[in-house]
């Protein structure tokens, strides 16, 4: 097992050396280099622009030399000194900037994940052992129609139902007096009441998706021979359907974490700027508006890495439970 | 016994031989609508000669010893009643982005100053007048009001006057296909320029239901173009994996494995900010595309590898080799041609998750911008609250992607079933 795991983190390093490759990609496609860009906005607004911070600058992040140096800069930044550059619009360090809205990304994918699995579970088990009743068709039809909604659509909707018939607004994750205030538990608990509106969202496509695999999974083991022999013995049904084919039926939710997570990350920088989330997604579309490359790279890489991260544990799991894995 | 049967008419694989009979997989063990149990044996001779008749499935089940592969497909496939509707709704989708400037009743670019945030009307088809009944068209013209809460102007039906309608109106000119001039619409008001909203209009007074129209031929298109990209890279990509194997196919492995293991959105938004605020809309709308395509290619080079590495093993793939066909030709001449239905369905599942990602983007002003139309620029219009307490129905495009996505999903979920000889 302890190999497995120091074999598949092994593993790991190459996806985040490629991850980083692809972020300073994407922070090196805007035309231009980002000093000119600041230093012209600077020049606009009268200010004057002192010539040994530029100097500075520009050897911090190795301007004007090749572009694998200033890659190396970059990436030994963010590793050997935590320095993940400057954002201009903020004019602030970018490490400052997003810690706390990562940390609120994670919470709302863990949370979404765990949403699913509780919703998934019994709906899918439900449509195995009722399958081709009106239930199992009523639940698959709305799996259907929860892949076809676009997630914004969704929390669109529901900002204008709420407002409309309740008259409230359901953006943030906090009510006023508590965005500002320290963690107690009333703050948790505003937290929670807010919470579920954008984890139900954001759930409903991954947990569709979710209920049809733990169907065909469980139809699956129903049919095998070991079913048969243990009704044949008068097993009970409930003790029958908990005792094998359950837990084996149970296998998807672990292995699927792998692209659910990324999926279930995308959908959230979308919900979380309909409904003005304090997470990742919006400062990442204002820096890309605004072209405040290392904050919009740094997010982007750190929400990758926090995946390949949840896929990791997910993995580590997977092996944990099933030993065909860790073996093969 | 179905697997002689079929041995029967398939003769050695021949490189010139139709699709059917190059199919790993014998046709006959397929479930076929009308086909009972005991399946008899026929001589070749009758077999034959009911080919050239055109078949119908219950008339004579043993057509389905020699119908195609593509026919059996179509017998199963015709049996999935929602599949069935899928396609239709496809299928219309299409048509109407085809049509767009003949089915839109004016055009949608056209602003109206005097019409902003006008409610839909609804189109009356029988007249009640005092002088008896008539069968004309007619919607009812707009006043102003004011909202006495936000002290702001706004439209509301005016029931006391009427705007005749007419189906082949005269309007806007427009080429069709950009080469026939016509300027007949669908439906449209009888004297041209008087308001006629069916869904309503917009912030600038532009007609979303002429919008909508016209989006659909963007957003269909994206979907149709994006997933014919990635089809060319995960056929190739998926092909040299699956055919070559060993390094090269663990190389490409490991590349799928890290595009699917980051988040798409974040990516999407990323690669889209970079184009350049100056390009033309049609730039932008093909880079757009290609973006989407970039990352959208991996399920598919995921199931050309998988069909690849399990006919590599097959018989007439060897025999095809023997009889000394090049790579080039045993890939696409036999091996091709047996996956292709799979390939297909992979393709239309692989449509709504493009138009899904391109709204998305749009939605988030990252995709294609106006003045071009598609449903997720429609949807930008509705991105904040204010907007949509005003004017519900600029969420109406929301639906139109539904419409799409599901119907797309439907179908896609037919052909693969219709594709799998084995279910």
């Amino acid at each position: 097992m302890l190999q497995y795991i120091l074999r598949r983190m092994l593993m790991m390093i190459p996806t985040i050396i490629a991850i980083s490759i692809v972020t300073f990609i994407i922070i090196q496609l805007p035309p231009g280099d980002f000093l000119t860009t600041l230093v012209a906005g600077l020049a606009s607004q009268g200010e004057t622009v002192n010539q040994d911070a530029i100097v500075a600058l520009q050897e911090r992040y190795g301007l004007g030399q090749p572009i694998y140096v200033q890659y190396w800069k970059w990436i030994s930044g963010i590793f050997l000194r935590g320095d993940l550059g400057q954002s201009f619009e903020y004019n602030r360090p970018v490490s400052q900037l997003i810690w706390d809205r990562l940390g609120f990304s994670a919470a709302l994918a863990i949370s979404t994940l765990l949403f699913s699995w509780l919703i998934a579970f019994p709906i899918g088990f439900y449509s195995a052992t009722h399958q081709y009743t009106p239930g199992d068709y009523f639940f698959t039809f709305l799996g259907f129609i929860g892949l076809a909604i676009p997630e914004f659509m969704l929390a669109l909707v529901l900002l204008y139902v709420s407002f409309k018939y309740f008259g409230q607004s359901v953006g943030g994750l906090f009510s006023p007096e508590y965005v500002d205030a320290a963690w107690s538990f009333a703050r948790v608990g505003d937290l929670l009441a807010h919470l579920w509106i954008p984890v139900a969202i954001i759930a409903v496509g991954g947990t569709a998706g979710l209920i049809r695999i733990t169907r065909a999974n469980l139809l699956d083991e129903l049919n095998k021979p070991y079913v048969v022999t243990a009704r044949a013995k008068g097993l009970s049904e409930s003790r029958l359907l908990t005792k094998y084919p359950v837990r084996v039926a149970l296998i998807p939710f672990v292995s699927t974490v792998g692209w659910e997570l990324p999926q279930i990350i995308s959908g959230e920088a979308i919900i979380a700027i309909v409904l003005n989330l304090p997470t990742t997604g919006p400062l990442l579309l204002r820096a890309l508006q605004s072209e405040d490359m290392y904050l919009a790279g740094s997010l982007i890489f750190f929400v990758s890495v926090l995946t390949v991260i949840g896929t990791l544990i997910s993995d580590i799991a997977l092996a944990y439970l099933d030993p065909r894995i860790r073996y093969s | 016994m179905s697997r002689d049967i079929t041995r029967n008419s398939s003769n050695p694989p021949d490189p010139d031989e139709s699709t059917a009979t190059l199919s790993p997989t014998p046709a006959g063990a397929a479930p076929v609508p009308g086909a009972s149990g005991g399946a008899t044996a026929i001589p070749d001779a009758a077999g034959a000669s009911t080919a050239v008749r055109p078949v119908t499935p219950a008339a004579d089940e043993t057509n389905v010893y020699v119908a195609s592969q593509w026919q059996l497909m179509w017998w199963k496939f015709r049996k999935h009643k929602l599949a069935m509707a899928g396609g239709v709704v496809a299928l219309a989708l299409y048509a109407i982005a085809l049509f767009a400037e003949f089915l839109a009743p004016t055009d949608p670019g056209l602003v109206s100053a005097r019409y902003t945030y006008a409610p839909p009307q609804r189109i009356h088809f029988i007249d009640r007048t005092d002088s008896g009944i008539s069968l004309r068209p007619y919607v009812y013209d707009y006043r102003v009001a004011i909202d006495p809460q936000a002290l702001r102007r706004t439209f509301v039906i005016d029931e006391t006057k009427k705007i005749p309608v007419r189906f082949f109106a005269q309007g806007t000119p427009y080429k069709l296909f950009g080469l026939i001039p016509g300027d007949r619409h669908l439906i449209g008001p009888v004297e041209s320029g008087r308001p006629m909203y069916l869904l309503g209009s917009d912030r600038v007074g532009q007609d979303v239901l002429s919008r909508l129209i016209y989006g659909t031929r963007i957003s269909m298109s994206i979907g149709l173009i994006g997933v014919f990209i990635s089809l060319i890279l995960g056929i190739t990509l998926g092909g040299i994996s699956g055919y070559y194997g060993g390094r090269i196919d663990n190389a490409i492995q490991r590349g799928i494995e890290f595009l699917i293991s980051i988040p798409r959105i974040p990516l999407f938004l990323g690669l889209a900010a970079a184009l350049p605020q100056n390009w033309s809309p049609l730039r932008v709308y093909f880079f757009t595309i290609l973006i989407l395509s970039i990352i959208g290619w991996t399920g598919l080079a995921r199931v050309v590898r998988g069909r690849f590495l399990s006919l590599r093993e097959e018989d007439f793939v060897m025999a095809a080799r023997l009889d000394g066909s090049s790579e080039i030709r045993v890939i696409l001449r036999h091996m091709v041609p047996s996956f292709a239905s799979h390939i297909i369905a992979s393709l239309t599942l692989a449509i709504p998750g493009t138009i899904l990602a391109e709204t998305a983007l749009s939605f988030l002003g990252l995709g294609l911008r106006s003045p071009i139309n598609s449903w997720g620029v429609l949807l930008q219009e509705a991105q904040n609250i204010r907007a949509v307490a005003t004017a519900p129905w600029l969420l109406l495009p929301g639906l139109a992607v539904v419409a799409a996505v599901l119907s797309m999903n439907f179908l896609g979920d037919g052909l693969r079933d219709a594709a799998d000889p084995y279910r």
